[in-house]
């Protein structure tokens, strides 16, 4: 399973919503990834999502495969647009 | 025993034990190991020590810095337990049988590189993030013990070769009885949050560093200057006692709080406080200020990650105007470069960043920085007496385009029915020659000035303050500085205006004879001298001391100047 979004926080994806981000992943048994740029990087890793770089306006694509794909990539989501960091 | 002497920074007198605050020495070395299994463990066992360790500072840091600014730490948490850090590490640890704290330096240093390399400076700078993290977990494999100054809980002196205004933002007032420092003078940062703290603090020891043991005792006596380290049972009380008659003469200084500032001769000036926080402005009432000379607002902006919105600015303001009950409040709109930097706003290196790009020069290039902090004000300017200061304004232009975004951005609140006090003033500091000089023209345009001493002498002498070679050059005393004032001064008399200074030569027995001589109509100081200064001004006649500083106007160096003042005005 995957889903596409696009950043719109000015500062990209820095170190607080990554965190939220990488917190939200650690929930689920599923191995979620993040890709950006050709690159990608398990989303359960600070350092992995950091190391990324992703800028202001990039697109970003997050897959999930497991029991609970679904219910991950419904809670990243969430959590990507309540802190207005991307939009589907 | 041992003896120091430094420069005296920030008054009282402390004795407790010695707290040293330095880089320590955590450099790995590669190993074989036999038992690849307990490495493991005991690498997986520091990582326990470390997130155990990082949870108790943002706990620590949520009271003192607030909710927001510890969620840094909730990040430094994920990487010490990242999984491709600790995966890879572990890697290494089993397949090349090598030591936990070689294999995670490489490993951490990789990451370090990668963010390094990176294009964009916000990521470039999370470097330091993983640096640090890497530093707590490697003091936890190597057992060495990291002294954070976040985690202190006793009462300590403590000693370090400097201390950033972050580092003495951080310190725990309950158990930090004082510092001392191996470099810095009296107006270093440092120095000043000293005095904004109430700690006795002495810099510009040299080596006192290198000199002290962590937890033998110390004297501090920041009346003198004097260090004692490992003091006698002797000097121990003869200290206490003078301690105690230290606190016993502020408490007599405090029936001066709440009386009007009153020459001999019966003519008043105003005496306020210059302040960092909301915090410092309910202290700065307790020693009677009769108004806010200077708040410093870029500690707003400090120790966090990105520009702080216009609500936390608004909530802070209107905290200081509301602790002053109605009384003046002048807010210095951002000053940021020179020798305070914000990564975050990624600020270009300049070889000579004084006389670069900062404070107005900065807010008038970056419109909605400027419009943000400028928005906050106004709103918070109905909760009491709100005058508005720009810095380091060197032309009439920029003045008027300071001025003018100020207008804008208070007719864009008023557009959205957001209400704004309309009796705010708007003024500037002096601390360019050129608008000292210049103080005529300027003074059609303001309410108000506000000279800087700390800078106008810095930019006068062209001798950096932070220089301890050119030291000599800080002549605050000099003819030629007075002259600079008393063009100011003057100016703004003519025009109907007022001068306040808020430098550190405003709360200084030395400069004030000469200061209240040369007309000047508010000084603004730290609180903690306000109640000293008032009692001094209540000896002096302002008819006396305007011959004085005429006499002084016209001598030929400093040395005079100070001898002067020693022999007629200081005497009582």
């Amino acid at each position: 399973m995957e889903k596409k979004f696009t950043i719109i926080d000015e500062m990209g994806l820095h170190a607080r919503p990554a965190t939220v981000l990488v917190n939200t992943a650690g929930r689920f048994a599923a191995e979620i990834a993040l890709n950006y740029n050709g690159k990608s990087v398990n989303l359960k890793s600070i350092m992995g999502v950091m190391s990324l770089g992703v800028p202001h306006n990039a697109e970003i694509v997050i897959t999930a495969e497991g029991d609970d794909a679904a219910e991950a990539l419904a809670a990243l989501e969430a959590s990507l647009t309540v802190q207005d960091l991307a939009k589907a | 025993m041992a003896n120091f002497n430094g420069i005296a920074a920030s008054e009282g007198i402390a004795v407790a034990k010695v707290f040293k605050l330095e880089e320590p020495n955590l450099t790995v070395k590669s190993d074989q190991v036999t038992d690849v299994e307990a490495e493991i463990i005991q690498f997986e066992a520091a990582i326990k020590k470390t997130v155990a360790e990082l949870e108790k500072i943002k706990e620590k840091a949520k009271m003192s810095l607030g909710e927001a600014n510890a969620l840094i730490f909730d990040a430094h948490i994920n990487m010490v337990t990242d999984p491709e850090l600790k995966g890879q590490t572990i890697e290494k640890i089993r397949t090349d049988s090598m030591n936990a704290a070689f294999a995670f330096d490489g490993v951490a240093n990789q990451f370090i590189a990668m963010f390094e390399g990176m294009d964009n400076a916000y990521f470039r700078e999370r470097a330091a993030d993983i640096k640090d993290v890497k530093k707590r977990l490697l003091s936890h494999l190597l057992g060495v013990a990291l002294n954070d100054p976040s985690l202190i809980d006793e009462a300590v002196i403590v000693v370090a070769h400097d201390l950033t205004p972050s580092d003495t933002a951080g310190l725990n007032r309950q158990f930090v009885k004082g510092f001392v420092t191996n470099i810095g003078g009296r107006t270093s940062h440092s120095a000043i949050m000293a005095r904004s703290l109430e700690i006795p603090a002495i810099v510009g020891m040299g080596a006192i560093l290198e000199e002290a043991t962590d937890g033998e005792q110390v004297i501090l006596d920041g009346l003198t200057g004097t260090v004692i380290l490992n003091p006698t049972v002797e000097q121990i009380k003869l200290y206490e006692e003078k301690r105690v008659d230290f606190e016993a003469m502020k408490k007599a200084l405090q029936q001066l709080k709440d009386q009007p500032t009153m020459t001999c001769d019966g003519q008043q000036v105003e005496l306020v406080a210059n302040v960092g926080t909301p915090e410092d402005a309910k202290g700065a009432v307790a020693h009677g200020a009769e108004g806010i000379g200077l708040y410093r607002t870029e500690f707003l902006y400090m120790d966090r990650s990105e520009l702080p919105t216009e609500e936390e600015q608004f909530v802070a303001y209107k905290a200081v105007l509301e602790a002053m009950q109605g009384k003046p409040v002048v807010v210095r709109t951002l000053d940021i470069g020179g020798d305070k930097a914000l990564p975050y706003l990624q600020l270009p290196h300049e070889i000579n960043p004084f006389l670069g790009y900062r404070a107005i020069r900065v807010c008038l290039d970056r419109q909605p920085l400027f419009n943000t902090q400028l928005r906050a004000l106004l709103r918070a300017s109905v909760y009491g007496k709100l005058c508005v200061m720009f810095p380091m304004i060197a032309t009439l232009d920029e003045f008027k385009a300071a001025k003018q975004a100020l207008l804008e951005a208070k007719a864009e609140l008023l557009a959205e029915g957001v209400p704004v006090a309309d009796d705010i003033q708007i003024g500037m500091m002096v601390e360019i020659p050129s608008a000292a000089i210049f103080a005529d023209q300027f003074a059609k345009e303001v309410d108000f000035f506000s000279i800087g001493t700390n800078d106008l002498i810095q930019y006068a002498m062209a001798a950096d303050r932070m220089s301890e070679k050119v030291a000599y050059l800080y002549q605050p005393y000099h003819p030629s500085i007075l002259r600079l004032i008393k063009m100011v001064i003057d100016a703004a008399h003519q025009a109907g205006k007022w001068t306040g200074m808020c430098g550190e030569m405003a709360g200084d027995a030395l400069a004030i004879p000469l200061l209240l001589g040369l007309g000047l109509d508010e000084f603004s100081m730290s609180a903690t001298s306000i109640l000293a200064a008032r009692k001094q001004i209540s000896h002096l006649s302002k008819k006396e001391m305007a011959n004085l500083a005429n006499e002084a106007l016209n001598m030929q160096t400093m040395e005079e100047v100070v001898a002067l003042v020693k022999n007629t005005a200081t005497t009582f």
